[in-house]
């Protein structure tokens, strides 16, 4: 099996690289990187184009790793005993599976995506550690234990809210995913707008980068929001001509909704507009 | 078989461990990468490195570690014996493309290389601009942050036109590496002591003894009994001294607030201007136009959350004891009893000082603010977190 990138994601050959070696050796991939820099999507990509199936696990602050594995849920059990059920005499009637059950007893090899586990407690992870390298865990209350039938490709996204534990970090390959160059998000847009006009691309693209480099931005737009910028620049069919920023006036890129998310943001925009406006009058 | 490269990356500090490295013999066996470097760069990297913050310092060994395995030999022994100080970037310069377009290649790659050779052994001095000494931000084939197209970079970190040809030269993560946030990591590790747990919240989690105590009770029918989770329940409320003196100290004030964020769920957080009057603000840019009154500051948040003042606390006495002393604003009354108020009010207080401890004794106001926080001043070092952690939790 090797990933090769599909027709919408476009990936570097770094992180090619990392995708197929936790593939071929069945380790666990961790993924960094900034917001919006396709993360999260990886995972889905890998299992369209391998044709797996796709388990995922969205973190919580409240999630615990027990979670993944299974639950047993007493009160029902309480409940039912109160109640005279049968099924109460049946302890694995109570017995609830994760996400991590669900990944070890597939039938074919799965994707499992463990989603911002550093949303979770920082113990979260070390908890996980034996799961993730042995591929097993025992359920004590049926006293069985869950192997893997076939070692899930395990990839895992952070977003740096809390450090890992050094001895997880050992296990995992790590890949950290830069802020695409022009070229390769000239690529990404290619992918999701093949009829686009290339002078719209150039021009957003310029406008785009140059929004990124304004010192004292706040929250830097990422490749997600382009695309929706460009989605929006499409459906009111702007032209590249309304792009160009060398108009004092049009210094705030149209439809700057999908781009700064900050209302401080949108201020220093107008604040740099005004004084641009100042310059051309003097 | 790449236990010089393991070797080298453990005295860079780069946490490698023996189990990193044969998951990388393993892919190697498995033939991950097989026949060209740029691939075992890339495999090697995924492999060894775990944090974004070293990947800068794994690009370096790697370099040095493998530096003449593809392309020129010649030139990477010639980098050795290049003086750094020639390379040290002195001066930026912009060609406009028409200053570029007139720059002429020089030829191939061997004659670059001889020509560098031979200019090496011309030249004696350190050299800057011009276009034909090896040197910074010139036109010269040879140097760094010029341009010539067909130029080799020596000593740049960074490629300044995107036109050279090794990727591990480029250090394309040198911003991340770690040596600045180094600070923030420290004072996390001592707001951690912060944390407390405490029961606050929706009951969500079986009380057992509870239930069987009220069960029993019940006439032995059963009566659930739900207590709240444990959860880390800090709750702070941060000043922060803006501007005047304090804008040397800004760099460590923001690395402690970007640190306390992520450790407290309450968290709230002001800023006031050397010493704390009838108003705050939340938002430093706008300072002027949203002000947040104190007395607002304690009616909203309740005693139970811990006050941390973070200031250098050097200012005139009169700022603080007199009405009408601040340097800003006319105040009715002086900041030495909305000092007291705020503190009347919250139990738990500690002021973090960045100033020396030693030098505390030579600005009186540090010693007048100190008998107003009841001698709960602490200095901006990791055993001054602790100790006043250690303060807040009593």
């Amino acid at each position: 099996m090797r990933f090769q990138g599909t027709k919408i994601y476009v990936a570097t050959e770094d992180l090619l690289m990392a995708v197929n070696a936790a593939i071929t050796l069945r380790r666990p991939l961790l993924i960094k990187g900034e917001p919006g820099t396709g993360k999260t999507i990886l995972a889905a990509e890998i299992a369209q184009s391998l044709g797996a199936p796709l388990i995922e696990w969205h973190i919580k602050s409240t999630t615990k790793a027990q979670h993944g594995l299974y639950e047993y849920d007493a009160v029902a059990r309480l409940r039912d005993s109160q109640l005279g059920e049968a099924r109460v005499h049946d302890i694995r009637n109570y017995i609830v599976r994760g996400k991590l059950w669900d990944a070890f007893v597939s039938e074919r090899v799965p994707v499992l995506l463990i989603d911002e586990i550093d949303k979770a407690d920082i113990e979260f992870p070390n908890d996980l550690l034996l799961e993730l390298d042995r591929m097993e865990f025992h359920v004590y209350e049926t006293k069985e234990t869950i192997k893997a039938r076939h070692r899930p490709i395990v990839v895992i996204t952070s977003n740096n809210e809390k450090e890992l534990p050094d001895a997880f970090l050992r296990r995992c390959f790590f890949h950290y995913i830069r802020f695409p160059d022009r070229d390769t998000m000239e690529a990404i847009v290619r992918v999701h707008f093949p009829d686009i006009q290339k002078k719209l691309i150039n021009q957003a693209l310029t406008t785009f980068f140059e929004v990124r480099e304004v010192p004292g931005i706040k929250k830097k737009p990422s490749t997600s929001e382009l695309l929706d910028w460009l989605k929006l620049l499409v459906a009111e069919d702007v032209p590249a001509e309304a792009l160009k920023t060398s108009e004092a006036k049009s210094l705030i890129p149209p439809l700057h909704g999908a781009l700064l998310k900050h209302e401080a943001d949108v201020h220093l925009f107008e604040r740099l507009a005004f004084l641009q406006r100042r310059e051309g009058r003097t | 078989m790449f236990i010089n490269l393991f070797l080298e990356l453990k005295k860079a500090q780069v946490r490698v461990s023996v189990k990193e490295y044969l998951t990388l013999v393993e892919a190697m066996d498995r033939g991950l990468a097989q026949f060209s470097v740029d691939e075992f760069y890339y495999l090697s990297r995924a492999t060894l490195v775990k944090d974004e913050r070293h990947l800068d310092r794994f690009d370096r060994v790697f370099g040095r570690v493998f530096k003449g395995l593809e392309g020129g030999t010649a030139l990477n022994e010639l980098l050795v014996q290049i003086p750094e100080a020639w390379l040290k970037k002195l001066v930026e310069r912009y060609l406009t493309e028409e200053e570029k377009a007139k720059i002429q290649s020089l030829g191939g790659w061997d004659k670059l290389m001889e020509t560098l050779r031979e200019r090496l052994a011309e030249q004696k001095g350190r050299h800057q601009g011009g276009n034909k000494w090896i040197g910074t931000a010139g036109t010269s084939p040879f140097g760094a942050h010029g341009y010539n197209p067909e130029g080799v970079r020596i000593g740049q970190d960074k490629s300044r036109h995107r036109r050279a040809v090794k990727v591990w030269d480029q250090r394309e993560y040198k911003n991340l590496d770690d040596q600045v946030v180094i600070g923030t990591r420290n004072i996390k590790l001592a707001l951690r002591r912060l944390r407390k747990f405490a029961r606050q919240g929706a009951p969500d989690v079986l009380d057992l003894p509870g239930t069987i105590r009220s069960t029993a009770h019940n006439g032995g029918y059963l009566d659930l009994q739900l207590v709240p989770e444990r959860r880390n329940t800090v709750k702070v409320l941060l000043f922060m001294d803006a501007g005047g003196s304090m804008d040397d100290w800004i760099r460590i004030c923001e690395e402690l607030f970007s640190a306390a964020r992520s450790e407290f769920k309450h968290l709230e957080y002001f800023y006031f201007h050397n010493c704390v009057y009838e108003s705050v603000w939340r938002d430093n840019r706008r300072r002027h136009v949203e002000r947040l009154p104190t007395w607002d500051v304690i009616h909203t948040y309740g005693p139970d959350y811990k006050l941390i003042f973070v200031g250098d606390a050097s200012m005139s006495p009169y700022e603080i004891v007199t009405p009408g002393g601040s340097v800003e604003h006319w105040n009715a009354e002086p900041g030495e009893i909305w000092m007291r108020r705020l503190l009347q009010h919250y139990e738990h207080a500690a002021w973090l000082n960045p100033v020396r401890e030693d030098y505390w004794n030579y600005t009186p106001s540090i010693g007048l603010l100190g008998k107003l926080m009841e001698n709960r001043m602490y200095p901006l070092t990791l055993g001054g977190l602790d100790r006043a952690m250690r303060e807040l939790n009593t």
